[in-house]
């Protein structure tokens, strides 16, 4: 009996700690191969080196389209943010006409497969004469990226308190001061959060990326071309990067927010 | 996070009383963007569905017409392709599920009492986002290439045939495709068990139930919109993805699906646009019917 | 964004830079609310006195945070006109009348710091040393000590006394209080109560105050409105209100009463008789509100006197008995009798404690006795149905809600 009630006390931990190994064996193979001593080919190892870190830019391809994909990253950002934004706080504050038809128009573009979506820009461009490239993917990644962004903003403007708003008008202040010194001020998390998966998703995007990009290279873009001849080492170096830039962000805001409540409950109580 | 996109959706909210012309400034931009890169491209895709080619023209050539044998045509030749993209989008969804349910369960329900921990873990399964979705897919094809002391173990201890490769096989696309979607099943899951009272489960047990018993009598019920979020954000992807099932990574001969022939269709060197466009719209209807089935059938019906 | 959205802040007569010069009147004409499904106030006229400090009493949905909301300017009334310091501001924006409110959630910003918070007033309508007066303001409070803190590390009593200051230092032509006190306990409440009082009486505004707790009204209003159903039953000084209440509603949710129905079967010079099942009740002419056919009458439970035997009948007395005490439930102070009396119904009495323990116990055969001076005649009409309704208000907010939603449904 007893030894039953152990097995099945430790098997979900046990199978958690596996389950994460899984997850990120991918992620230590591709960071472990940005040390290797790569030719043209990154596929076997042939000895540690920094070299592929300390010259990344050395293979121009790659950087440029890293360049690209953060200028692409940005744009769209910015803009499904804005037009995201906007649509959720009209969605939570205010009544108007054909309400269930702007959801179900926001809800498609997420129930729809990436490649539907691309060829439907394709065909769009295509029919009307459009020259593919760096303005084309930005329109679509901006595309893909408003209904995210709706989604994550709604449900901070859904938990505001209206009442603040209303306080901040009863105290004299103008429908763009209320704007810019309640609304917008409180939204802000909810709207960074909305615009760093923008930005994940259209950094990582490759398919509909495919589709409107024309000549252009994006990471993802080059990756995926290279993979057939061998990637080289610097995209494994750039990848990591990303990574380890992206986890050391996240880390911190979470250690900054815990010591924050840990100190507000002190002073609080 | 937005990876409960499809949750969120269903929370019932009140309507707001208010009536303003603002509400139209804030929508229009949006919506105006939306018809025009969203809908019309959709109206696009059916026209060019309906094309034929030119008559005595160059590859790549066509001309309007509404040639709706094209969709007739497109599922004689491909309507095992079609088969082939639910199947292995069917069989990633449920070892997804399959494999985050106890993942999210842990995080969600047993690591509440350590929030710091609770934290790191969902960071190491958001983890693999931050690293691009084509390097995480080519480090498995190399993982588990043929040379790979993976597959050669196997090998040697007789698990696999020695002339059986994984790379290459539907296995491997279906293994690709669920690796790539555990984060997009996890996080839902985990969101609702997260908020899930505890005081349920002893309840429960208080109405003797073994633990087995209120697993799926409570919990399972209680996380189901989680569920039908985690398994829509992994079908309907999945179903449409063509990098996994590509030959230059997991895929081989045999693993074509619907995404790879509109991609070669659209963007390889002679293009149909016609054909990649009626299959296009084939998978977008299919989806749609699966997945408005599938939502009535769990019973959250608001989500759409 | 400077000028234009300066001017845009101040209404017509709202000066930048200078404050109300003492409090004002406040006059609701014909004022009528409705939304999508439901009317919110049917029709309100409603004066309230310069310097004054006013409660609007009733139960929840009755209309008066409604009532609150559009004199601060935050719903627009359907008909009706709002006259501040006799000029008519119904169509000024809230941030155009000099009128603050404290919320029932406090809605303090928190972004800001308890001083931000207090001077953003001051600062949007560009009073000069915003900073000093808001330390004045939060001193007034007693919480100037806690000026840099963020709202969520103060406690719900400190929060409150913010959203006071916040709104006090402004100096307001009118303040409205919209149920501040009800997240707070009973202590809290108290000593929040004398607080508020004593700061009206520093500050000298016209204070409104909105809430469902009769007694806060009762100590801290000089006039108290009792509103139900969109309608003010009755208005008046507390003691008014309570001994003489004018209709069923006000007689219940303003404390307890006994009342009885039945015609009117005597009249004289200063009484008439009302004859209840052949027990007869008298109650003053000039304390009855209708005089013929079919009336209520009542009397507080606290004027009762309880007998143990058949007190002498006398006329300046009402006699009720013999009836058995069905429920005796000690509260301290006080201790509470339920005399169930044949063709009457249950009465209830209240006796002071001036010795110990029970006058009579359960089942003892007893008397009920009270002056004629104390009994008032009410003025609802008893053979249709009866306006006092404070316990089913839930299932009728619930009806409202639903039909609100239905009609949003349909619009959609």
């Amino acid at each position: 009996m007893i030894s039953r009630f152990n097995l099945s006390k430790w098997l979900l931990p046990f199978y958690v700690v596996v389950a994460f190994v899984f997850l990120l064996i991918p992620i230590g193979y591709t960071f472990i191969y940005s040390f290797n001593d790569s030719v043209k080919t990154n596929i076997v190892w042939r000895g540690f080196t920094f070299n592929n870190w300390l010259n990344v830019c050395a293979k121009q391809e790659v950087c440029v389209a890293f360049g690209n994909s953060l200028i692409i990253g940005v744009t769209a950002t910015v803009a499904a943010t804005v037009l995201g934004t906007m649509i959720a706080i009209a969605l939570v504050r205010y009544r108007f006409r054909f309400r269930s038809g702007i959801s179900l128009l926001l809800f498609l573009p997420m129930a729809t497969p990436e490649v539907v979506l691309g060829a439907g820009l394709a065909s769009e461009f295509l029919t009307a004469g459009v020259q593919k490239g760096m303005v084309t993917i930005i329109i679509a990644h901006t595309m893909f990226c408003v209904s995210f962004v709706v989604v994550t903003v709604k449900a901070r403007v859904s938990t505001l308190d209206p009442a603040l708003e209303e306080a901040g008008r009863d105290l004299y202040g103008s429908p763009g001061q209320v704007f810019w010194r309640i609304t917008l001020p409180l939204l802000f998390p909810g709207i960074i959060a909305a615009a760093l998966l923008s930005f994940a998703l259209s950094f990582d995007d490759y398919i509909i990326t495919a589709f409107s990009s024309g000549t252009t290279n994006t990471f993802p873009k080059y990756v995926y071309i290279s993979a057939a001849r061998g990637i080289p080492a610097e995209a494994n170096v750039i990848a990591s990067a990303v990574f380890l830039l992206a986890i050391v962000m996240v880390l911190v805001v979470q250690i900054s927010s815990a010591v924050k409540r840990k100190r507000l409950l002190k002073s609080g109580g | 996070m937005a990876f409960s996109a499809f949750a969120t959706w269903t929370a019932k909210e009140q309507a707001p009383r208010r009536k303003s012309k603002i509400a139209l400034l804030l929508l229009l931009p949006g919506t105006l963007y939306l018809a025009l890169f969203f809908l019309v491209p959709l109206v696009s895709l059916v026209m060019t569905s309906l094309q034929e080619p030119v008559p005595f023209g160059d590859v790549g050539e066509f001309q309007t017409a509404f040639k709706w044998q094209n969709y007739v045509a497109v599922v004689d030749t491909y309507g095992e392709h079609i088969l082939r993209s639910f199947g292995y989008a069917m069989a990633a969804t449920v070892l997804a599920l399959l494999f985050s349910y106890p993942l999210a369960y842990f995080i969600g329900v047993k690591a509440r009492q350590w929030p710091l921990l609770q934290n790191l873990m969902l960071v190491l399964v958001i983890a693999p986002f931050f690293i691009s979705f084509l390097l995480r897919t080519i480090a498995w094809k190399s993982i588990l290439s043929d040379e790979s002391f993976v597959i050669t173990g196997l090998k040697a201890l007789s698990l696999m045939a020695p002339d059986a490769h994984f790379t290459g096989t539907p296995a491997a696309v279906i293994f690709g495709l669920t690796y790539n979607f555990i984060p997009f099943m996890t996080l839902p899951i985990y969101a609702t068990l997260e908020r899930l009272d505890v005081r349920l489960l002893e309840a429960g047990s208080d109405l003797y139930s073994k633990p087995v018993t209120s697993f799926f009598k409570v919990t399972v019920p209680l996380s189901m919109t989680g569920i039908v979020s985690g398994v829509l954000l992994t079908f309907i992807p999945a179903s449409g993805d063509y990098i996994n099932a590509s030959s230059t990574f997991l895929g081989g001969q045999n693993t074509v699906m619907i995404g790879n022939v509109v991609e070669s269709n659209f963007i390889g060197p002679s293009p149909n646009y016609p054909e990649a466009a009626a299959l296009s719209i084939i998978l977008m209807l299919v989806i749609l019917v699966l997945v408005t089935v599938y939502v009535k059938r769990s019973g959250t019906e608001d989500l759409l | 964004m400077g000028r234009s959205s300066s001017q845009s802040s101040s209404g017509p007569d709202m000066a930048i830079g200078t404050f109300a010069e003492s409090g004002a009147d406040l006059e609701l004409v014909g004022i009528q609310k409705r939304f999508p499904g439901f009317t919110a106030i049917q029709h309100l006229d409603l004066t309230i006195p310069a310097g004054s400090f006013f409660a609007l009493l009733g139960p929840s949905g009755c209309g008066k945070t409604t009532t609150l909301r559009l004199v601060a300017g935050l719903e627009d009334p359907t008909e009706g006109s709002i006259l501040i310091g006799g000029k008519d501001v119904t169509q000024l924006k809230p941030y155009q009348r000099q009128v603050n409110t404290v919320f029932q959630s406090y809605a303090l910003f928190p972004h800001m710091t308890v001083l931000e918070n207090v001077e953003f007033g001051l600062r949007r309508r560009k009073i000069s040393d915003p900073i000093g007066k808001a330390h004045e303001a939060l001193s007034l409070v007693e919480l100037d000590h806690l000026a840099s803190r963020k709202p969520q590390q103060l406690s719900g009593g400190q929060q409150q006394r913010v959203a006071l200051a916040r709104a006090v230092v402004n100096r307001p032509a009118l303040l409205l209080l919209d149920e501040p006190l009800g997240a707070l306990d009973l202590k809290l409440r108290r000593q929040m109560q004398i607080e508020l009082k004593s700061i009206q009486e520093e500050v000298g505004l016209t204070f409104v105050h909105v809430t469902h707790d009769q007694e806060e009204a009762m100590t801290m209003a000089d006039t108290v409105a009792v509103m139900n159903k969109g309608e003010i039953e009755q208005l008046g000084a507390p003691e008014e209100l309570y001994e003489l209440p004018r209709t069923a509603f006000v007689a219940n949710f303003l404390g307890q009463s006994n009342l009885f129905t039945g015609p009117v079967s005597h009249t004289t010079n200063n009484s008439i008789t009302v004859d209840v099942e052949g027990t007869k009740i008298t109650v003053p002419t000039k304390r009855a509100q209708r005089l013929k056919g079919e009336i209520t009458v009542g009397v507080r439970p606290e004027k009762l006197h309880l007998h143990k035997d058949a007190p002498k009948i006398s006329a300046g007395t009402n006699t009720l008995g013999p009836g058995r005490i069905v429920d005796v439930s000690f509260s301290g102070v006080s201790t509470q009798y339920l005399i169930a009396i044949p063709g009457i119904g249950t009465v209830t009495v209240f006796q002071q404690n001036m010795t110990f323990g029970p006058l009579a116990g359960e089942g003892a055969e007893v008397w009920v006795s009270w002056d004629v001076d104390h009994g008032f005649g009410l003025e609802d009409d008893p053979t249709t149905s009866p306006r006092f309704a404070a316990d089913t208000d839930t299932a009728t907010i619930a009806t409202q809600k639903k039909r609100a939603l239905l009609s949003e449904l349909e619009e959609a």
